[in-house]
């Protein structure tokens, strides 16, 4: 029963820490005022370019840092388009979604002969407790990946800038009221630019804990809808780091019971067992979570002198 | 100088420069990968236009991505966004495909019941979105991102149920004979068509070697009633009202709640018809088991933002986001090009449409100028 709850615990960590990168992405730019639908663009770009740096370079660090600046240039796009153009979010983050996959299917088959995933990384981002820490042991499943630490501290990071620093406070008044926080000489382009950057950087983070530490390399289907469930996580937690973060867990533990209730012998068929994280998240809502209110600039471009 | 400023106005100049520019930079990152970006683009219209079966095929293709299209478009039009059109298309096909097997009728009766079980399905799985969110105010996109992904897993489920699945495959059976909507389907497998079709290449070539069938159609019949509808009915009006400010409608007696529910049954109707005719009218005939999307719903999203929400706009987005996977392809077996240059372009002009709705507003400004030289 412990191997179990361990087993359980390990998947829920090693499932959700993609999607938490990418919802503290969505977090951060909702926050100030810009709705980020292109998190699943990004995602894939980062989850390409990490696997391909990490591949030339060996380095799974490096990798994982070019995935954070590859999200970030996508993100730019957004942010020019819908700040500075104040063109429509949804529509650009929908564009990102297209742009970011092809443009990493395209990047792939030229640098690999015309194949659609990379090679494997030589090296993975290490686990936490070194590669033979507790190999023998039934704490073996909870030798997690580095990158699910760093997830848990982004998530508090984020909660500490919004909540108990100036700049979060900015931040929020941004994303709630652009006019008001403007004549208090706040800048508001400027932080809604960091913003939607930091975003993207974020969500290739997210891309690349999923190809340098989960798997070992960059496919089509590698990033199949994780950034729609961190978009969703966003909402679900009502657009605060740990709500997004709890919202994110949820997913992975349930993704973690399908596995679990899939091995042993159970009469359930396993479609639609694979529904029941997509349900429970449905239950979830309904019984615990309700009615979500957006930050009230969210998805609204500020001009200058308006009210 | 008027007549420049008022062609700025129309929203299709917008469309067209953005279509533009997306050819424009997906044919600069084609120089940078070191192909010949004109032979390329040369390709992918001969690939289109070249023979009647290609632009029978394109016909074919659109069908299904003009109605989530339209879908996608009508619930935007009462501000929902419909990112679940996806999984209302497959529910469409799982039940066109349960009926189309279970049933076996006159052709006049199994189509119509077919095709109207899968525009059930679709439509009470865009109601689910619809009541959730009026009735728990929970947001439509996490609603329908989540029941996407059901109705993925619901999909193999009955792929795989002994019901269902044929064996030695990855599908169900192939649905009767009498629900397939192709255009003269029996008299082109009958032995006088296909003698008759010998003589003649231009038909043989459309009719014989594409699933050409009625749905496209029921698809431009569709756009023009749903422009009717929105814009001409009370209830059309009430739809648009709710999307516009609900606000407003709640206080003027329009309610809002029961608007949202209806727009987004009327939507997954949409989505689910796609389904369904997809599955009457084009082989196999069948679903099968998938692990990713095959993006019928999402391409929908595409079309509606190109076609800037407009129902009739929609045929024409359907048509060009049709062509262009068409044309990738042969991009692909002839010059070596990776067929993901037509996604980029397609985000491309996605994007560029979102910048160009800025184009209206230019007018103005230039107007302004225009008639302030004409004041001196």
């Amino acid at each position: 029963m412990l191997t179990k709850i361990i087993i359980i615990i390990g998947i829920t960590l090693m499932y959700s820490t993609p999607l938490v990168f990418g919802a503290m992405g969505g977090v951060i730019s909702e926050r100030s005022g810009v709705v980020n639908l292109g998190i699943e663009g990004m995602m894939t770009i980062g989850a390409f370019a990490g696997a391909l740096v990490g591949y030339y370079v060996g380095d799974p660090w490096l990798g994982f840092f070019a995935a954070g600046l590859s999200g970030g240039c996508l993100a730019l796009l957004l942010a020019i388009a819908s700040i500075s153009f104040k063109a429509d979010q949804t529509i650009v983050g929908i564009s990102i979604n297209l742009i970011g996959p092809g443009l990493a299917l395209f990047l792939s088959r030229l640098t690999f002969n015309g194949a659609t995933m990379t090679s494997p990384v030589p090296y993975k981002l290490p686990k936490i407790f070194g590669s033979n820490g507790l190999s023998d042991t039934i704490f073996s499943s909870l030798n997690v990946d580095v990158t699910v630490v760093l997830a848990f501290i982004l998530a508090s990071l984020l909660w500490f800038i919004f909540y108990k620093t100036k700049w979060g406070l900015r931040i929020l008044s941004v994303g709630e009221h652009p006019a008001a926080a403007d004549t208090l000489g706040v800048n508001v382009y400027l932080i809604r630019y960091i913003c939607v950057i930091i975003s993207g950087i974020f969500a290739g983070f997210g891309g690349a804990a999923m190809t340098l530490a989960v798997v070992s390399q960059f496919t089509p289907v590698v990033i199949s809808g994780q950034g729609f469930i961190a978009l969703a996580a966003v909402i679900f937690g009502k657009w605060t780091p740990f709500g997004a973060y709890g919202a994110c867990l949820l997913f992975g533990f349930a993704q973690a019971l399908v596995i679990v209730l899939g091995g042993s012998n159970f009469a359930i068929p396993s479609e639609i067992l694979a529904m029941l994280p997509y349900i429970l998240t449905i239950i979830v809502l309904i019984l615990f979570v309700g009615r979500s209110v957006a930050p009230k600039a969210d998805g609204v471009p500020y001009e200058k002198g308006s009210r | 100088m008027q007549l420049i400023i008022k062609i700025l106005r129309k929203p299709i100049t917008s469309t067209i420069i953005a279509i533009l520019c997306g050819f424009f930079v997906a044919s600069i990152i084609l120089s940078l990968a070191g192909y010949n970006s004109i032979q390329t683009i040369n390709v992918m219209f001969n690939g289109v236009f070249s023979r009647p079966k290609s632009i029978a095929n394109v016909i074919i293709k659109s069908t299904p991505i003009i109605l989530t299209g339209l879908s996608v478009a009508f619930a935007f039009k009462t501000g929902l966004f419909n990112i679940g059109a996806e999984g209302q298309y497959i529910m469409g096909t799982i039940f066109a495909v349960i009926m189309g097997i279970q049933f076996d009728f006159v052709p006049y009766i199994q189509v119509p019941l077919v095709i109207f079980s899968g525009m059930i399905a679709g439509a009470l799985y865009g109601g689910i979105v619809g009541l959730l969110k009026s009735k728990f105010g929970i947001h439509e996109v996490i609603t329908s991102i989540m029941l996407n992904w059901i109705a993925l897993y619901m999909s193999n489920f009955i792929a795989n149920t002994s019901v269902f699945h044929k064996p030695n495959t990855t599908g169900t059976y192939v649905i009767n004979e009498s629900s397939f909507t192709q255009v003269l389907y029996k008299w082109k497998t009958s032995r006088a068509g296909i003698a008759y079709l010998k003589n003649n290449s231009f038909l043989s070539d459309i009719l014989l070697r594409t699933d050409l069938n009625y749905g496209i159609i029921i698809a431009i019949v569709l756009a023009i009633f749903i422009s009717f509808f929105l814009l001409k009915t009370t209830k059309g009006f009430e739809l648009r009202a709710v999307g516009l400010n609900n606000h407003a409608s709640e206080f003027a007696g329009i309610d809002v709640k029961k608007n949202i529910l209806h727009s987004m049954l009327i939507a997954g109707a949409l989505s689910g018809l796609a389904g369904a005719l997809t599955i009457t009218g084009m082989s196999p005939h069948n679903i099968s088991t998938i692990s990713v999307f095959e993006g019928n719903g999402l391409n929908g999203l595409s079309v509606a933002l190109i076609a800037n929400s407009s129902p009739i706009g929609c045929i024409f987005a359907g048509l060009l986001f049709s062509g262009l996977i068409y044309g990738g392809q042969s991009v692909q077996s002839e010059v070596g090009v990776p067929s993901e240059i037509i996604n980029i372009m397609i985000g491309t002009i996605v994007f560029f449409v979102a910048l160009t709705r800025l184009i209206p507003q230019l007018a103005n400004v230039f107007e302004k100028k225009v008639g302030k030289k004409n004041a001196n």
